[in-house]
């Protein structure tokens, strides 16, 4: 099986251990091999509103790291996943952009090349490297019966141009994820919207309304968990649902599982060992089912 | 549909001066790679259609900085405080019929809003951490200690040396220690 660079990110080490807990549990069950990256730093992706070039010259200085060490990245969070994929792409077409990036690299000493190597996220290594024969196979207790609905992350759909995974209009691939769990995965209104996290610093009322409205959706449709593969939609929709209760007046109690604690379940791993324990809104309900 | 919108967000209409607007801005906005298209928008409203946070603003219409950019209105639209609202989905980039890379185009926008001296707190804070630490968070050191009581291996220690040096390059950089020297006057 293949090696991959483990790509954290700031995020998750930050608040969203669980994330990363249960992420490798479910790889190293399927046999999926992790190399921790050494002396990695932010993708970049925060710092393009403040200067294009710093979040170029830092997404290429991961991309660096890679490279070294002739591995593909793995990432548990999309926005890393995004932007270190479209850096990739964008350095290995376009030389003038190389040649600019690599003069800014010059300064501490390394060169990046581009494209020579693969930036993949959790689901599309589970998916298309795994492949949902072998999740299938690993699955030895069904969650039959568990109804959940799915909120993908706007980054590992878009842009199209750069990303070109699943379908950014009608995304599949984590339904099918989802359902190899036994798991039924259910459709909801307004299910490819953001959930407004990346602008929760700027403005402290549009994203909770918005993530809130999301929320309202999946309740509608009678989904007893929610499942995310990101950790800024699982801040807003777990950690920020106490909150969005508060503002909207309205009481949703969805818990919001990290896919690979889904997964672990249906793998017969306990909770604890999933860190779903840790999950701000209480899972018992479905974890009894 | 639950729409709720933020009454307090709008603002009074103010008069556009001719003499304000800064006919080469479209121009000058058009020469950044990616963004030759900003003067294909025909303000169909695709975009801010199909925006989820102008669903819920008042504000933030993706449209209606667009057209501020190609009419001049630079120095409206740096200072806007809808200019800081787009989430980034890239929703509008995918849909737009005329190719226009709307949020790369915001984007841009912010950084010479920044350039100008303007940028929210968390954007500074933001830099500020990585400049320092390597990460966008400051990542308190009881999340190493209890990594390491459940057994995840130590998270890497980021070469702050290395940010150091590529932010001395970065134009970036020389706007904060502007700023910095400006609020130490």
């Amino acid at each position: 099986m293949t090696k991959y660079l483990l790509f954290l990110g700031c995020a998750i080490p930050y608040r969203i251990p669980s994330y990363e807990v249960s992420a490798r549990k479910v790889l190293e069950r399927l046999g999926v091999e992790l190399a921790e990256m050494p002396e990695f730093n932010c993708c970049g992706l925060p710092i393009d509103s403040v200067d294009h070039d710093a979040m170029l010259v830092l997404a290429a200085r991961n991309l660096c790291l890679a490279e070294q060490q002739g591995l593909d990245i793995l990432a548990l969070c999309p926005g890393c996943a995004g932007n270190l994929r479209k850096v990739n792409k964008s350095l290995a077409e376009d030389r003038k952009l190389k040649e600019h990036v690599n003069g800014m690299l010059k300064e501490i000493g390394m060169q990046v090349e581009g494209g020579k190597i693969r930036v993949r996220h959790l689901i599309q290594v589970l998916s298309e490297d795994v492949g949902f024969d072998r999740i299938k196979e690993s699955v030895v207790k069904p969650l039959s019966g568990l109804r959940v609905a799915e909120h993908n992350g706007c980054h590992i759909l878009r842009p199209t141009k750069y990303i070109g995974f699943d379908d950014p209009e009608n995304p599949v691939i984590l339904k099918k994820l989802i359902e190899a769990t036994g798991a039924e995965c259910l459709d909801y209104l307004y299910e490819t919207d953001c959930c407004g996290a990346p602008i929760v610093g700027v403005n402290d009322r549009i994203p909770l309304y918005l993530a809130g409205d999301k929320l309202r959706n999946v309740k509608a449709v009678h989904a007893e968990a929610l499942i995310t593969v990101c950790p800024f939609c699982h801040m807003m929709f777990d950690i920020n649902q106490p909150r969005i209760e508060r503002l909207l007046n309205e009481k949703f109690g969805i818990p919001v599982l990290h896919y690979p604690q889904l997964l672990g379940l249906a793998m017969g791993m306990t909770p604890k060992e999933l860190a779903i324990d840790e999950l701000r809104v209480d899972a018992t309900n479905i974890l009894n089912k | 549909m639950s729409e709720k919108k933020i009454a307090n967000e709008t603002k009074p209409k103010r008069e556009i001066k001719m003499g304000d607007l800064d006919p080469t801005f479209k121009y000058e906005m058009s020469l950044v790679p990616g963004f030759e298209k900003l003067r294909l928008c025909f303000q169909c409203g695709t975009c801010t259609a199909d925006c989820p946070i102008a669903r819920f603003s008042e504000v933030y219409h993706p449209r209606r900085l667009i057209r501020m950019t190609q009419l001049g209105m630079k120095e409206r639209v740096l200072g806007s405080e809808a200019l800081w609202l787009c989430a980034a989905c890239f929703t509008c980039v995918d849909h737009c019929p005329q190719g226009v890379n709307i949020a790369g185009i915001i984007c841009a926008l912010r950084n010479m809003a920044v350039k100008e001296g303007i940028i929210p707190p968390v954007f500074r804070e933001l830099t500020d951490n990585i400049l320092k630490t390597g990460y966008a968070y400051r990542i308190p050191e009881l999340r190493q200690k209890k990594r390491a009581e459940r057994g995840l291996p130590p998270l890497p220690k980021a070469n702050t040396d290395d940010v150091a040096r590529l932010f001395e390059v970065l134009s970036v950089f020389k706007v904060t220690k502007k700023e910095k020297q400006q609020e130490d006057d």
